[in-house]
């Protein structure tokens, strides 16, 4: 295919603004599956996906539309995800930009209009649900026209439900979007924007050529991390697997690797022919990393090998995700597990018991700490157990947040940042009724309950968006918590010094609710360092035997027995006392900030 | 009611068998030339009669049926007689239990007294409300030397609340006409932690109790046992109170104890041979035979016998039971084998319910010495040797060990 027809594009938009109803019509338009294989909502297969109304994972599809062959890549939705985004951008050469009519700009439309700039994209500007009765097209408009430089005019204004306008938004792609620029006689380049696992085929890499073709059988070369494969075949999706001679300069297709490993592949690398090799790869690698971290542990102990193999299934398909071997004294053996954000977290954890049906214990999430060792060096912790106990620096990660919120919840979210030791930075008026709220937030405090509170504060309102800034140092306290003198490292936390004592108070409160009373007392106890900062304790019990038993009553009494035994083995040792695992995980939702 | 259990062991097999059907595995092998060593040596019979049912039994228990008393004795005196091969020529102890035995009809209760074999011990439970001088000269003619008589409480509002029929007063007749009669060793059962028990009712009633100096006494927590009557009308209550009840099964130890009574097991207290009762050991030697191990055998409806490691229980169903063994057969009993294993387990779960010390030998395969250590360490359980004729040693549960007796023994349980 000349290059001149080829259009590569993206659809970026915030969740429900209609991005995957927009792609379905952009099908059906293009004849690119029949109106009876019409399914809603095409692009997203996994199951979870299309529950949470996100996209965890990019795919491309080729259609043509007069005469044109035009590239939609699709882009995960959301900030956790924002490198894999940036990757799918760059495949790029434009982006149609979807805000619904009656929502108007979103911190997330912000977010991606911001990043699909940076990547010198092309935007096509697209109000969408104009048929809604509480539309306002041109107030949409204006505000999109504001966010990307341009006149409200030249603002497509679509339904993609009833696919008014559809038609020209492919137009406006074709006559909008440059074609794809690159040589197609130089050494081939293609990068590599998203890759998927495949069980009978192993990986294949969905890439964008820039330079040069690849063909089936070729020997490639992953120049980042140096992976050598063979291209079993090559092809496109239309919207399945298409298999094709060739890739060429310009287009975007899939390379079946035949790895059986994801972690050999990441996006962002480039690949290369071995017989023809390109001097640079493209610019732009970076190996991501993960920011937010949790004790993943199975419920029951004999599961730990199902989890061990499901993270590695699940590794397969999601480079991002990391993971360690963890052994914690009071929840056994489990993964020490990093993740892009909590929704990224949350992903996780979800597909792992639903897919894969494993009972979890999931410990309250921290996020990645910088720490100044005696020695002068920084060390990256990522468990609040391996903290050491008195700090003499510690840094931890700050984002740039984004809140855009109607005018009369300026208020709340200004006190609830500020109780979240947000920074402000500045103010925006979008319109005279929407104003985007920039602050500079510790990620922990994110990663508490800010979601459920930014919520709660706005009643919903609030549309919320953030990208790691960097990391900066924080007067932070490591707390741990004692049950019988004996540290519990699971629950040991790092809070800001302000928040320690009542945090610390709550958590041993309600573990002296769920640990059951022994022959002796327990102290459960809140410490910073070897300073107590709350205490309460387990009264021993006095009582515990059956009163009557004679003949009748020795079988009955003996099944007690058996189960009071068998519940007695469930319990996990914590020193001398039995805790059951009801307990830690009652205590660690109270922790849980994901909880919805 | 020693040995009736109302609650079905779920691991059994129910099955009909018939005497003389050596297949089954009920049916112990007969003994060759003469009796054998390990013949039965503890008789239980059930008499399930009772006036009315109190809200918090779960015991098999036949209200009212004057008529069929008779009938019942017959079946009783049928059942014995296909067993009586498992019983030694004499026995050590015959145990009445109820329902309310004292409530059967004066006439067949004396001609089943008569027909039971003799025993060195002769129990039957009685209601205070049933016992007249006239019964307490029935009993005693026809070979009872102990009653246990079921207090309970005594004060009228908590006995209302247990839907006693008998008032205080009735208790300290009958303890009296007992006396009367000649009767030197008597047992009262008290209950504690009834709703609406205050502390101050616990300690007059055991004051009541110690007043008339009893040789032995039995005193229970009310077990509120689910599905009964009782634990639906009372339920809430006494979650409320289930913490406080800890503190009166200390109390009633304390108190039994300091008044000469020897704690001899967890819920059993007797006068103390060498204070005041003779040098007679006022233990009751049928229930030790429970926490000894030792083989049983039940007659009666829903009685229950273990004998050479089988368990079994007899149909809780009168109508069946009587059918049956008018037409000469066994009736229908729910077996449960008892391996070897759940054998030892039951010997320490019963065994250190006692004061005295269990030897390790033969149950060390079940113990877990590690928790023993740990026990050891807590001050609940101790190791102590068995004496100069014996080797090796022997468990004990120190005061408190008792106190939490069930924790404890499953702690050290392998």
């Amino acid at each position: 295919m000349d290059l001149e027809r080829i259009r590569n594009f993206s659809i970026i938009a915030h969740i429900d603004h209609g991005k995957s109803t927009l792609a379905d019509r952009i099908l059906e338009l293009t004849k690119t599956v029949s109106g009876r294989e019409m399914r809603a909502q095409v692009l997203d297969t996994m199951e979870l996906e299309r529950e949470r109304g996100i996209t965890i994972k990019a795919q491309a599809v080729r259609v043509n539309w007069k005469g044109n062959e035009l590239n939609l890549i699709d882009t995960p939705g959301h900030v956790d995800f924002t490198y894999e985004v940036s990757r799918s951008l760059q495949a790029c050469e434009g982006a149609v930009l979807v805000v619904d009519a009656a929502q108007g700009v979103e911190a997330q439309t912000v977010a991606n209009a911001y990043l699909a700039i940076e990547n010198n994209l092309e935007i096509v500007p697209v109000v969408n649900k104009i048929d809604l009765p509480q539309a306002d097209p041109d107030g949409a408009a204006a505000e999109l026209a504001e966010l990307v430089g341009g006149k409200p005019q030249d603002v497509l204004r679509i339904s993609a439900k009833t696919g008014a306008g559809v038609a020209e938004v492919l137009d406006a792609i074709v006559e909008r979007i440059p074609p794809p620029s690159g040589h197609p006689a130089a050494p081939p380049r293609a990068l590599v924007f998203d890759s998927s696992y495949d069980q009978y085929r192993g990986v294949v890499a969905f890439v964008r050529m820039v330079d040069g073709a690849f063909a089936a059988g070729e020997p490639l070369r992953a120049m980042a991390q140096g992976t050598r494969f063979e291209a079993e075949e090559v092809g496109f999706f239309s919207p399945t697997m298409k298999a094709a001679e060739t890739l060429d300069a310009g287009e975007v297709g899939y390379v079946i690797t035949g790895l059986k490993d994801v972690s050999r592949l990441r996006v962002g690398d480039t690949l290369t022919s071995e017989r023809n090799p390109a001097a640079e790869p493209l610019p732009g690698y970076k190996d991501v990393k993960p920011m937010v971290f949790a004790g993943l542990f199975p419920t029951d102990s004999d599961d730990y090998p199902d989890l061990r193999d499901a993270l590695e299934r699940l590794k397969l398909n999601d480079a991002a995700l990391f993971y360690e071997p963890e052994t914690s004294h009071a929840l056994g053996f489990g993964f020490r597990c990093g993740f892009l954000g909590l929704l990224h977290m949350e992903i996780v954890r979800e597909r792992l018991e639903r897919e894969f049906d494993l009972d979890l214990l999931v410990t309250a999430p921290n996020v990645a700490y910088r720490v100044l060792e005696r020695n002068g060096e920084w060390l990256e912790v990522h468990n609040p157990a391996e903290m050491p106990r008195e700090l003499d620096a510690v840094e931890e990660p700050y984002v740039r947040a984004s809140i855009i919120v109607p005018k009369d919840y300026v208020g709340p979210v200004m006190e609830l940042n500020n109780d979240r030791r947000g920074r402000f930075d500045h103010m925006e008026y979008l319109s005279p009724e929407r104003v985007l709220l920039a602050y500079e937030l510790p990620l922990a405090e994110i990663v508490l309950d800010y979601y459920d509170q930014l919520k709660s504060r706005t009643r919903g309102y609030a549309s919320f968006d953030y990208d790691v800034a960097g990391f900066r140092e924080g007067a932070l306290a490591r707390v741990d918590i004692l049950i019988g003198e004996e540290p519990v490292d699971a629950l040991s936390m790092i809070v800001h010094r302000d928040a320690a004592y009542s945090r610390g108070k709550a958590l041993v409160e309600r573990l002296r609710k769920e640990i059951p009373r022994q022959y002796f007392d327990v102290a459960v106890q809140a410490a910073i360092g070897s300073r107590v900062i709350a205490r309460e304790t387990v009264k021993a019990k006095r009582k515990d035997v059956l009163a009557k038993c004679y003949g009748g009553d020795i079988s009955r009494k003996r099944k007690l027995l058996e189960k009071q035994k068998a519940g007695k083995r469930r319990m996990k040792q914590v020193g001398a006392v039995e805790v059951p695992q009801e307990a830690f995980l009652a205590v660690l939702n109270l922790n849980d900030g994901t909880k919805k | 009611m020693n040995g009736v259990s109302s609650t079905a062991p779920s691991t059994s097999v129910v099955q009909q068998s018939r005497p003389g059907l050596s297949a089954s595995p009920a049916e112990p092998p007969r003994p060759h030339g003469g009796i054998a060593s390990n013949a039965v040596r503890h008789l239980y019979v059930h008499l399930p009669f009772c006036a009315h049912r109190c809200g918090y039994c779960d015991f098999v228990t036949v209200v009212g049926r004057r008529g069929q008393h008779a009938a019942y004795v017959d079946g009783l005196l049928a059942e014995l007689a296909l067993e009586r091969h498992l019983l030694a020529p004499k026995l050590e102890t015959v145990f009445l239990g109820g329902g309310t035995p004292t409530f059967t009809e004066p006439g067949e209760l004396e001609r089943l007294l008569a027909a039971l074999p003799g025993a060195a011990e002769v129990t039957v439970e009685a209601n205070p409300e049933t016992v007249t001088p006239a019964l307490a000269a029935l009993l005693r003619r026809n070979g009872v030397n102990r009653v246990s008589l079921g207090a309970q409480t005594f004060q009228p509002q908590l006995l209302r609340v247990l839907d006693r029929v008998a008032g205080p007063d009735d208790v300290r007749s009958a303890f009296y006409h007992l006396r009367d009669a000649g009767f030197d060793n008597i047992s009262l059962d008290l209950i504690y932690g009834i709703p609406g028990q205050r502390p101050s009712d616990l300690a007059a009633d055991i004051e009541e109790a110690l007043a008339l100096r009893p040789e032995h006494l039995s005193c229970y927590e009310l077990e509120a046992k689910p599905g009964t009557r009782f634990t639906h009308a009372h339920g809430d209550e006494l979650r409320r109170q289930a913490e406080a009840m800890e503190g009166y099964f200390e109390c009633v130890v304390e108190t039994l104890v300091a008044a000469g009574y020897r704690w001899y097991e967890t819920a059993n207290f007797c006068r103390a041979a060498e204070a005041d009762a003779g040098g007679r050991d006022l233990r009751s030697r049928h229930n030790l035979a429970y926490w000894r191990g030792r083989d049983y055998l039940g007659l009666g409806i829903g009685a229950v016998s273990t004998v050479r490691g089988q368990r079994w229980r007899t149909t809780p169903r009168l109508a069946p039971y009587l059918v049956a063994l008018r037409e000469g057969r066994r009736p229908l009993r729910e077996l449960e084998p008892l391996a070897d294993s759940v054998q030892r387990e039951e010997r320490v779960m019963l065994g250190l319910r006692l004061d005295e010390p269990l030897p390790v030998a033969g149950v060390a395969a079940s113990l877990d010495e590690e928790a023993i250590a740990r026990l050891e360490r807590l001050g609940l359980a101790q190791r102590v040797p068995l004496g100069e004729q014996h080797a090796g040693s022997a468990l004990t549960l120190t005061p408190r060990g008792r106190l939490l007796g069930d924790a404890v023994t499953a702690d050290l349980l392998a």
